[in-house]
């Protein structure tokens, strides 16, 4: 029942990505602006036209252009930047730990917020506080990242300038990063200088990307909390002189977040698409914004592999959300 | 289920009132503001003036009378730019969403209610374009359709249908399981008929929710495009290339992101929230 699924999955996964392959691919084939012509200086010769043109394959048919890129994807090869004469796949790499780091840690500010506020709702049931809650969890909700960065750049940027509002880490620190992972690499060798710059970088880009998914992990939580707490268990435990805070964290938690982990993972994938602009408006050095880049210097071959990563990046999530929810749920397991 | 929808439902105390009420008095002194510009702006929103650059608001020392929230880089009046702004804004939200709502829509309700390969292909389509990161997807559009108002709003119509096609399309598959439309086929009504005459008014409470979130979505996408410097030209008074402006001048004018800001924000919030309203409203299950 499970393989199955599974199979299924990864059939309508190859599908997807495919679909994925030639929109993007056709998209910036008809876009206009020849990306050859914006390489050489003004100027340049009919023949040397001609042989970059031939270089990059540019001379040869569309289908047989998307096929040639096809086949090196498949093996690894993601063709080369345009722009900055480098293998994608290198470029796409070297930039992918930045937005990784900034997504997860966005993901467990979401995560710790949504559900802090979610207990406290459900703590205090049918209370002002719950009311109040609920408005401000829902005026959150419906401002989207891109707004809150915006917020954040005047306040902690400028009014009270506390935080870095641009770049990743502060390049007066030297530091010979072996990856770039700089947040994870700072803790590991104990450089608290990195991870606190780096912090103090990514805290605005993190909590914009956060806020909108906390304020639904916390409307969602309080609900499922609220449903588990009428349960006979719930009942049982208070009769045993549990407190209602115990009652909360020890057994009503546990329930209420499995249905909570289908929609987190949806909307994490939204919180990935949203580093894109946020990226851009913090001048964070990560996947988005060279991807914006890409976009308007017409680097085809980088705006590909990149559209192509995130695809596969978020088919992903919803496949192990998916999985995760049927192996979680004893229901769905043996059904 | 349809007779919940006919049931009397309860109040949700005064709280209900002001959240119908605030927003929409916001949403209406946008439209008269957009629709009197020219009347209520103090200045041209175009007109530079280099002696009168980076003048601060009005409660700041140094501001200049007349200019009441200061002037940009360029000494253009940011009250009157914000006021010329409203137009634009109001104009890609309501045509930006409506061509996204009929796109969207027609689509979910095409595969609610065929169901087979009308289904399966628009269903795969939606998949492929969840899989788009959107702010890249709207991007990438506006860089193949060239900038300009246009190319704004029919990027948002050709990315945000699929938010409409999967709602529309599970409403649609509830209403077409029910009672009343096999009565209204056994009637002798054509199957195409049934979906225009019977099912749309059905579905059509929900698709008007949407559509008054899309709007307030609308109006942040083209702001975006705006910053990243793909809308239109950055002369042109919107909030968005207001916001860019200010980003770039943010240590020496920082007026010039706060208001085009806020404007942004409570209109952002206002339509969410009449959306959301309108969604519990019609919800059958919510009430």
């Amino acid at each position: 029942m499970l393989l199955k699924t599974l199979i299924t999955r990864l059939l309508t996964m190859i599908v997807t990505l495919f679909g994925v392959a030639v929109v993007v691919f056709t998209l910036v084939r008809v876009a206009p602006g020849n990306p050859i012509a914006m390489m050489l200086p003004p100027g340049a010769s009919e023949e040397d036209i001609a042989r970059l043109t031939a270089l990059y394959g540019f001379d040869k048919s569309l289908v047989q252009q998307f096929f040639i890129w096809l086949g090196g994807v498949v093996q690894g090869d993601f063709g080369t930047s345009i722009t900055l004469r480098q293998p994608v796949d290198q470029l796409v790499l070297s930039r992918l730990p930045a937005t990784l780091e900034l997504a997860a840690m966005a993901l467990v500010i979401a995560l710790l917020l949504g559900g802090t506020v979610a207990v406290l709702g459900a703590r205090n049931r049918g209370t002002g506080t719950e009311v109040g809650l609920d408005l401000t969890s829902g005026a959150v909700l419906s401002i989207p990242d891109f707004l809150w960065g915006l917020i954040f750049v005047l306040i902690f940027g400028v009014l009270w300038p506390v935080l870095a509002i641009s770049g990743r880490i502060d390049p007066r620190i030297e530091f010979d990063f072996a990856t770039n992972f700089y947040l994870i690499e700072g803790l590991l060798r104990g450089r608290f200088d990195v991870v606190g710059s780096t912090l103090s970088h990514m805290v605005m880009p993190a909590m914009s990307l956060a806020l909108p998914l906390a304020a639904m992990i916390a409307q969602l939580l309080k609900q499922n909390l609220k449903g588990e707490l009428v349960q006979d268990y719930a009942t049982i435990a208070r009769v045993r002189g549990f407190s209602e805070t115990t009652v909360i964290l020890r057994e009503a938690l546990r329930n209420a977040a499995l249905p909570t982990i289908a929609l987190v993972g949806v909307q994490f994938t939204f919180l990935i698409g949203g580093t894109v602009i946020v990226e851009r408006l913090f001048a964070y050095e990560g996947l988005g914004n060279m991807a914006i880049d890409a976009v308007i210097n017409r680097d085809l071959p980088l705006i590909q592999g990149i559209v192509l990563l995130f695809a596969a990046i978020f088919i992903m999530i919803n496949l192990i959300v998916d999985l995760s929810y049927t192996l979680l749920n004893p229901r769905l397991r043996h059904g | 289920m349809a007779e919940a929808s006919t049931a009397p439902r309860a109040r949700h105390g005064s709280g209900l009132n002001l959240r119908l009420w605030l927003p929409l008095s916001w949403v209406t002194l946008l439209v008269v503001v957009a629709v009197f510009a020219r009347w209520i702006a103090p200045h041209d929103p175009l007109a530079q003036d280099l002696l009168l650059e980076r003048l601060p608001p009005f409660f700041m020392s140094g501001s200049e009378p007349g200019y009441w929230l200061g002037t940009d880089s360029l000494g253009r009046d940011v009250l009157s730019r914000m006021i010329y702004g409203a137009q634009i804004a109001l104009f890609v939200s309501v045509i930006a969403a409506s061509a996204t709502c009929v796109f969207g829509s027609v689509l979910g309700m095409l595969a609610g209610y065929y169901g087979g390969w009308a289904e399966r292909i628009i269903s795969r389509l939606v998949d492929i374009w969840m899989a788009f990161p959107p702010v890249l997807f709207a991007v990438l559009l506006v860089a193949v359709m060239g900038t300009g108002l246009t190319s704004v709003i029919a990027a948002i119509a050709l990315i945000d249908w699929t938010r409409f096609a999967r709602v529309v399309r599970a409403e649609t598959l509830v209403q077409t399981r029910m009672d009343y439309v096999d009565s209204a086929r056994i009637g002798g009504a054509r199957r195409a008929s049934t979906l225009w005459t019977e099912i749309l008014p059905n579905v059509l409470p929900t698709i008007i929710a949407l559509l008054m979130l899309e709007m307030g979505i609308a109006i942040i996408v083209e702001a975006i495009l705006s910053f990243v410097n793909l809308s239109i030209s950055t002369d042109d008074p919107t909030w968005g290339s207001m916001i860019a402006e200010g980003r770039n001048a943010i240590h020496f004018a920082w007026w010039v992101l706060l208001f085009p800001l806020i404007a942004l924000f409570f209109s952002v919030l206002s339509f969410s929230v009449l959306g959301e309203g309108l969604r519990q409203r019609f919800d059958p299950v919510l009430q």
